[in-house]
């Protein structure tokens, strides 16, 4: 009998597949047996110890013979029929009674608790790894923006705290947050899946594309790509240094790939743009900005670019450097900041005769 | 299709445009009227745009009577629809089409904008281009400014042309009563409570940005069209936390997990 081929499928595995919790990974049975991974979850869930039993399908009660009892329970029934003794019986119409009176109470329960432990869950390093395969699957659907050109999303929460917000789809292509499309996501908590995850998902994965295939200019982009190109031109600095493979700690590639020049949407009647002085013109296109060349961003150099004076606040040289280059040597990269911070006093204005400590500090020559 | 063959003919009832509007896929279309249909200087140029043009408008405009096999009765209907379109651009930029389309935005009969911090502004729909067969309609939302694809896939093959790269701002042009209050409201990406300092270095650079622009619009006297300033940039103001994500921390994310699963 135990041996029977149906095996019947674990709460989590059904829980997941219920409609509308596409987006839930499958926690493992090891991470919520582990009572450090729940701490302070008792208090938040009603009936926590029987909705626990119910997510790890462990029967109520502390039978570890459960099974050989119910095999008895049938044996017995055909057998002794109304002559069963009675205070077996009883025991088992209790717990019948109780099943019956609570389970909508523990279900609930279950669920709240699971999507908890989900929230962390998938802050875990085997949980964020599952729901990266199931992101690399487009399990979580694509960013609706058209400029972002069905890039893959996450479902993340604007609340850790169940009972706020729904869950929403975050795009790292524009570092915005979006309803899913399909409303059976509404009945979905977003603090099932955090605040955290998002962010931390492309921390830990940094090296995926986000972005995803941008297309080349087709014929339809050819008034968006004259209009980036325009943009571009009038900017003063053209592009980012082919040689950054960091800006605050993300790859510029990967930073917003979804805005910047030819990415925002210009109104345009018959042709001609809508002006910015007009009452309906433009407003928003900050929104959907991103500088040409990603190291202005860089808000420390430019902060200390900016205060000279302050000579012996200054951090040194490695602390200050929230750009990573490209390159063989350390005298490379001076070199490259030294032009930067140069460029920068030019574009500025506040040429200070050259005088900086920048320019005297370190300065290894190249190679 | 049926239920109308089956009534008495009227002056007053439109049957295929009836049937065509009220189509499934179809809810984006308003109707458009019998007079503008007829005058031909409205449909100037279209019938070198369309295939057997006196046909399709005969059937636009109900006084098909061409006896014909039905997939030369296929290729009229596809050229009727499409002329439809055609048409439609044109017309919904008129004042009474323009009227019809407010109608429907105020319904939010074409969706609403997924952009959470949007609140559920109504869309218009729009085209990338006048031209016929180069892309399909997207949305768009007067909140954030921005281009939406249409939910549903028998929304997502209808031709943008058929709507048109102006209608929507020419739209809020004549009624700017409907333009929505900007926001400023924002996601701020944020790992156990810190926000992740590239995303935040982008936004207070795009901060920056939006401030040049208001500056510029104050100087020359415009409103900005903003909501609730005042608290926004308080908000702003009180924002000195820590941030992550800055390269200080390497290995951070990993530590925190390992403590999780142990």
């Amino acid at each position: 009998m135990s041996s029977s081929s149906q095996v019947t499928e674990s709460w989590i595995s059904s829980f997941c597949g219920l409609l509308g919790h596409e987006y839930f990974a499958e926690v493992s049975e090891d991470f919520i047996e582990d009572d450090f991974n729940l701490t302070g979850l008792q208090s938040q869930v009603p009936m926590y110890k029987e909705a626990l039993e119910m997510i790890l399908d462990v029967e109520p009660d502390d039978d570890d013979d459960e099974e050989d009892e119910e095999e008895e329970d049938e044996e017995d029934d055909e057998i002794l029929g109304d002559e069963r003794p009675t205070g077996y019986r009883r025991a088992s119409d209790r717990r019948h009674l109780r099943i019956a009176s609570d389970l909508s109470v523990i279900e609930s329960s279950a669920e709240l608790l699971y999507g908890l432990i989900h929230q962390r869950y998938i802050t875990s390093r085997p949980g964020i790894q599952q729901m990266a395969e199931k992101y690399e699957l487009q399990h979580f659907g694509t960013c609706p923006r058209v400029n972002c050109v069905s890039c893959k999303v996450l479902p993340v929460g604007l609340n850790d705290t169940p009972g706020h917000e729904t869950v929403k789809l975050f795009c790292p292509s524009c570092l915005d947050v979006y309803t899913p499309p399909n409303s059976r996501f509404q009945t979905v908590d977003g603090a099932f899946f955090g605040t955290t995850f998002g962010s931390l998902f492309f921390m830990t994965f940094t090296e995926l594309d986000v972005g995803g295939t941008r297309p080349s200019n087709s014929a339809a982009d050819a008034l968006i790509a004259i209009q980036a190109q325009s943009a571009e031109a009038k900017s003063r600095n053209p592009s980012t240094p082919a040689n950054v493979t960091s800006i605050n700690g993300v790859a510029p590639h990967n930073l917003a790939p979804g805005l910047g020049a030819g990415n925002i949407y210009e109104p345009r009647i018959y042709g001609f743009r809508v002006s910015e002085r007009a009452r309906s013109g433009p407003r928003m296109k900050w929104l959907r900005m991103r500088p040409a060349d990603v190291t202005e961003l860089d808000e420390t150099r430019r902060y200390w670019d900016e205060h000279d004076g302050d000579e012996a606040d200054r951090p040194d040289e490695d602390d200050m450097n929230m750009v990573d280059v490209a390159g063989e040597g350390k005298g490379v990269q001076v070199d490259r900041r030294k032009k930067v911070t140069a460029r920068r006093r030019r574009a500025n204005g506040s040429g200070n005769g050259g005088g900086s400590p920048m320019d005297t500090n370190g300065v290894g020559g190249p190679g | 299709m049926d239920d109308f063959n089956s009534e008495t003919d009227s002056d007053y009832t439109s049957y295929w445009r009836d049937w065509f509007i009220s189509s499934r896929g179809n809810e984006y279309f308003c109707e458009i009227d019998e007079e503008y249909l007829t005058d031909r200087f409205n449909l100037t140029g279209l019938n070198t745009e369309v295939q057997y043009y006196q046909y399709a408008l005969d059937l636009v405009t109900d006084v098909f009577d061409f006896d014909c096999d039905d997939d030369m009765r296929e290729q009229i209907e596809k050229s009727a629809r499409h002329l439809y379109g055609l048409v439609h651009a044109r017309y919904i930029v008129t004042t009474r089409g323009l009227l019809k389309m407010l109608e429907k935005f105020k319904k939010s009969d074409f969706g609403k904008c997924p952009r959470v911090m949007c609140d559920s502004q109504p869309l218009l729909p729009m085209g990338q281009s006048d031209i016929a067969n180069t892309s399909p309609v997207k949305l768009y939302c007067a909140r954030c400014e921005d281009l939406y694809n249409p939910k549903s896939s028998r929304h997502a093959v209808i031709d943008g042309a058929y709507f048109g790269t102006s209608f929507h701002n020419i739209l809020f042009q004549v009624y700017p009563a409907m333009l929505p209050p900007k926001s400023q409201r924002r996601y701020e990406p944020r790992v156990f409570g810190f926000k992740m300092h590239a995303a935040a270095a982008l936004a207070r650079w795009q901060g920056e940005q939006r401030e040049g622009m208001k500056e510029r619009l104050r100087k020359v006297g415009i409103e900005t069209g903003f909501e609730n300033e005042d608290e926004e940039v308080e908000s702003e103001e009180e924002d000195d936390d820590m941030e992550i994500g800055d390269g200080f921390e390497q290995g951070q994310p990993g530590a925190a997990v390992a403590i999780h699963d142990r």
